[in-house]
């Protein structure tokens, strides 16, 4: 069994040299009768990697991780997991899946749904002892270990599900909302774990909606809408508008829509907000609101976040 | 250990922890106590002159009472398998058991395969055992042993396996109510179109064929026939081979062979099925 473990530690080292992603797709469709749920996925995320696959409920996320991880097949085009295609049994040996939908057998207990996964993953018995340790220390459920999962909160189970992912030290993990059923400390705690894959060079995929989340932990971002990608990049090519908020009053809404041409306006009354505004413009900004008749009690310009541009992006789409 | 004996220890030990084996054993032990009781009774039985009954009578009423009680018995299995096997798959793809499993390197038919054998087990040793103590029973209540008890457990444990792989099929694109009651309802109609076929003369084998269930059944009945009984049914002629709880020949080899091919066949649909599911 030493062997079964070497074997693809060995391999990993080669693949690596050889510069072979983590993950790569090419044009990767999936209909589901006239429904497109993907529509030609292309994209390739490096190894060690903490990418985030952001998008709205329903935009083709857990179906995109679904196809990747063979659970269902593409209606055309390819893809590779760690060089292997699709579906190869070998690459699942190196990685690990908390899925959106977790769920474990309430009648085990929190160990041994993880022996359950070292025995399927598989992994060789002697280090069973110490993973299973590990991992439940990990997510802070060692107290629980030997509970029926059947007596779990949601969050608990969703920490075991994380653990069983970590089991093995895979080369690379999905994680489908990781943190749905998750209190703040709990995110924080995922947060961490997503950080500590990544100083050890372990890829991660992380599909969220939380865009907090993704902002926080992720080295590259794609977004996807109605199974399209809209948008990818380092946060730093996604992020690099500044946003203005002027709080005002005495603007009348033909005032407000001569204003839009600044930029992007998101109009919440007597709070308007500019995306994708040059600092340098908001001189000209203040000067024409007050030659309006608008009285400025507010001017707050501050980086875009991933909230300001995922809205962005989504409304693009929409026109 | 294989994926696929992971999974079935997995089933065996869901069943345990779920109680299931608990409850059919209480249950079991009730059936047999009272059975026992009630054929006890049979040698308490007195002619109009107030002799006792001879020993060929009691044998004659003991193996009649008998095939009753295992098509009850095998009734009891046939919906326990079919209950159980109906959302052994579907059931766990829809609450998303199935997909942290299925991302580790295990293949789809060594899910099923897994599965199927996990609950097979259960099956032939709750046949083995629940039958052997029912007949140990009527030997010590009645001192009747039906010719060939050990075909008898081997027919119905098999007929539960027939329902249990149907059942297992089904579970792999139905959900779990819907595959346990059409299996329930095929077994209930093969039984019904075999006293046709008894009847009729060969009317009815394509339900044999379809459900090798009641082929199974009859070759129950046949190994609890004492031979005076075969026969007289023999005698009877096409009213002695409608008759529901008789049958005066064993199935033929080419069935049983028939029996094997299916379970063959049946496993091989269930798998390419599965894996064409999407999860």
């Amino acid at each position: 069994m030493a062997e079964v473990a070497e074997k693809p530690e060995a391999a990993a080292f080669d693949e690596v040299a050889a510069g072979i992603p983590a993950v790569k797709t090419v044009e990767l469709t999936k209909r589901f009768g006239r429904t497109v749920a993907l529509a030609g996925l292309s994209m390739t995320v490096p190894r060690g990697e903490v990418f985030g696959f952001l998008g709205p409920n329903g935009a083709g996320k857990t179906t995109a991780v679904k196809l990747l991880l063979g659970l269902l097949t593409p209606t055309s085009g390819e893809g590779w997991l760690l060089g292997k295609r699709l579906g190869d049994l070998g690459a699942r040996r190196r990685i690990g899946y908390l899925p959106e939908l977790f769920r474990y057998q309430a009648w085990l207990s929190a160990a041994e749904v993880l022996a359950l996964h070292c025995e399927l993953a598989p992994l060789p018995r002697s280090s069973w002892k110490d993973e299973i340790r590990t991992v439940l220390d990990t997510v802070g459920l060692t107290d629980r270990a030997n509970d029926k999962i059947g007596t779990f909160s949601k969050g608990m189970q969703q920490r075991l599900g994380l653990g069983a992912a970590l089991l093995g030290e895979p080369e690379l993990v999905f994680l489908d909302e990781p943190t749905s059923a998750l209190d703040p400390v709990g995110r924080h705690d995922v947060r961490e774990v997503i950080r500590g894959l990544a100083s050890r060079g372990t890829a991660v995929f992380l599909n969220s909606h939380l865009l907090s989340e993704v902002e926080q932990v992720c080295d590259r971002v794609a977004v996807v809408d109605h199974g399209r990608v809209i948008a990818s990049g380092t946060m730093d090519d996604l992020l690099s508008g500044t946003t203005v908020r002027v709080r005002v009053t005495g603007l009348t809404q033909a005032d407000k829509n001569k204003l839009s041409g600044f930029g992007r306006l998101d109009d919440e009354g007597d709070s308007l907000t500019f995306a994708s505004l040059d600092a340098g413009r908001v001189p000209e900004l203040v000067s024409s609101i007050v030659a309006m008749g608008g009285r400025v009690y507010e001017v707050a310009p501050r980086h875009q976040t991933l909230e300001d541009r995922f809205l962005q992006l989504l409304e693009d789409e929409e026109k | 250990m294989p994926p696929f004996l992971v999974i079935a220890r997995l089933t065996i030990q869901e069943s345990s922890r779920r109680r299931l084996l608990l409850a059919l054993l209480v249950l079991t032990l009730l059936v047999v106590g009272f059975s026992a009781w009630g054929f006890n009774k049979i040698t308490t039985v007195t002619r109009s002159d107030g002799t006792p009954l001879p020993p060929d009578q009691v044998a004659l009423l003991t193996s009649q009472l008998l095939i009753v009680i295992t098509f009850m018995f095998s009734g009891v299995l046939a919906l326990s398998a079919a209950v159980v096997a109906g959302p052994l798959i579907s059931a766990e793809v829809e609450s998303g058991l199935l997909l942290s499993m299925l991302a580790r390197p295990v293949r789809r038919s060594e899910v099923v395969i897994g599965k199927w054998l996990g609950l097979a087990v259960l099956v032939a040793i709750y046949a083995a055992f629940a039958g052997t103590l029912e007949l140990a029973a009527v030997d010590w209540a009645t001192g009747y042993m039906p010719p060939h008890p050990v075909e008898l457990l081997m027919y119905v444990a098999a007929e539960g396996l027939i329902l249990l792989s149907l059942g297992l099929l089904l579970s792999t694109r139905l959900s779990g109510i819907t595959a346990g009651v059409i299996a329930l309802a095929a077994w209930l109609i093969a039984w019904i179109a075999g006293l046709q076929n008894q009847a009729l003369e060969n009317v009815g084998i394509v339900s044999h064929l379809l459900l090798p269930s009641d082929g199974l059944w009859r070759g129950a009945i046949y190994a609890m026939e004492p031979d005076t009984f075969i026969a007289a049914m023999r005698g009877l002629g096409t009213a002695g081979r409608a008759n529901p709880f008789a049958a005066t020949d064993p199935p033929p080899l080419s069935f049983l062979a028939w029996v094997i091919a299916w379970f063959a066949i049946v496993l091989t649909l269930s798998i390419a099925s599965f894996r064409r599911r999407e999860i």
